[in-house]
């Protein structure tokens, strides 16, 4: 299992892909004196049915937080494509949200077998999946592309036999500003 | 156009949503790959799929999705329909294959999820 990583900020100079332009990050009066929140769900490997339930009480967690939709949009469909990549290919592993000033923070870990080549695995329609997850409308090789899509920065930390960690940055856009 | 007139251009059986027969649809989206439904832009649209699994309904509630279509005449299991209805997501069933269910939508003018005809 890899360690967690210590908190990010803009200008870290981490191995980070740019996903989408870096968006105005100040924090906007709704949030500036929000605490900061956390939430953790265990995500179990093989567990086809309960497959995204994790993501949906992310989303319903963050409607409740009066976030703007298509904030709310993006990470459920990172978490969603998180899990169902943890479910398929992955061990057992956990689901985070981090509520920040400025930005949402979404992380996955698992201690399954690992990616061994990270690139490959950022190329839409590369895919290591079976018949049984594409029976389940899965396994296109679009899993960590729509994450990357869909998050304003992304890492992936993983080597083979020893898990993976993904997280991704959202960030809060201003009040008024349209994704 | 609205979901009644949807379910009246397929002939189709409406399962769940009598709720949201007046809900005005313009796009739709036709994939058995819900990673394909997450990348476009699916809000509110109606999706056709042949898949019936949970995974279609959890994909519709974290994308936005309008009312979902199952074709070629499929119903799903019970549990998929109780969470359809938690989730206030129509289900529509469909007695025309994909294509003639595609054709037909297109026909009245429904555009794809990218907008286009």
């Amino acid at each position: 299992m890899l360690a967690t990583l210590p908190g990010l900020t803009e200008n870290d100079n981490l191995p980070l892909i740019n996903a989408r332009p870096a968006r105005i990050t100040a924090p906007s009066e709704n949030f500036k004196h929000m605490s900061q929140l956390k939430k953790s769900f265990h995500i179990k490997s093989r567990d086809f049915i309960r497959a995204g339930e994790a993501s949906i009480n992310i989303q319903n967690l963050l409607k409740s937080m009066d976030f703007d939709p298509s904030l709310i949009r993006r990470v459920a469909i990172c978490g969603y494509e998180s899990e169902m990549n943890v479910v398929m290919h992955g061990g057992d592993g956990t689901l985070s949200i981090e509520v920040d000033s400025d930005r949402l923070i979404l992380e996955i870990t698992d201690d399954g077998p690992g990616i061994e080549d990270i690139d490959l695995a950022m190329q839409a329609g590369y895919s290591t999946a079976n018949d049984d997850h594409r029976e389940m409308g899965f396994g296109a090789g679009m899993g960590l592309p729509n994450m990357k899509k869909n998050s304003d920065r992304i890492q992936v930390d993983s080597k083979k036999d020893d898990g993976t960690l993904v997280r991704m940055i959202f960030f809060i856009p201003e009040k008024g500003e349209t994704d | 156009m609205k979901l009644s007139e949807i379910v009246d251009a397929l002939d189709a059986t409406l399962l769940i949503g009598e709720d949201k027969l007046d809900k005005s649809i313009t796009r739709c989206g036709a994939s058995d790959l819900m990673s394909d439904v997450l990348a476009a832009v699916s809000e509110d649209c109606v999706l056709l799929t042949g898949l019936t699994t949970v995974q279609v309904i959890r994909t519709a509630i974290v994308a936005g999705v309008g009312a979902v279509v199952f074709v070629r005449k499929k119903k799903p299991p019970q549990e998929v329909i109780d969470m359809a209805k938690d989730q206030g997501i129509p289900l529509i069933s469909s007695p025309y294959s994909m294509f003639v269910s595609c054709g037909r939508l297109h026909a009245c003018n429904l555009t794809g999820l990218d907008g286009k005809r």
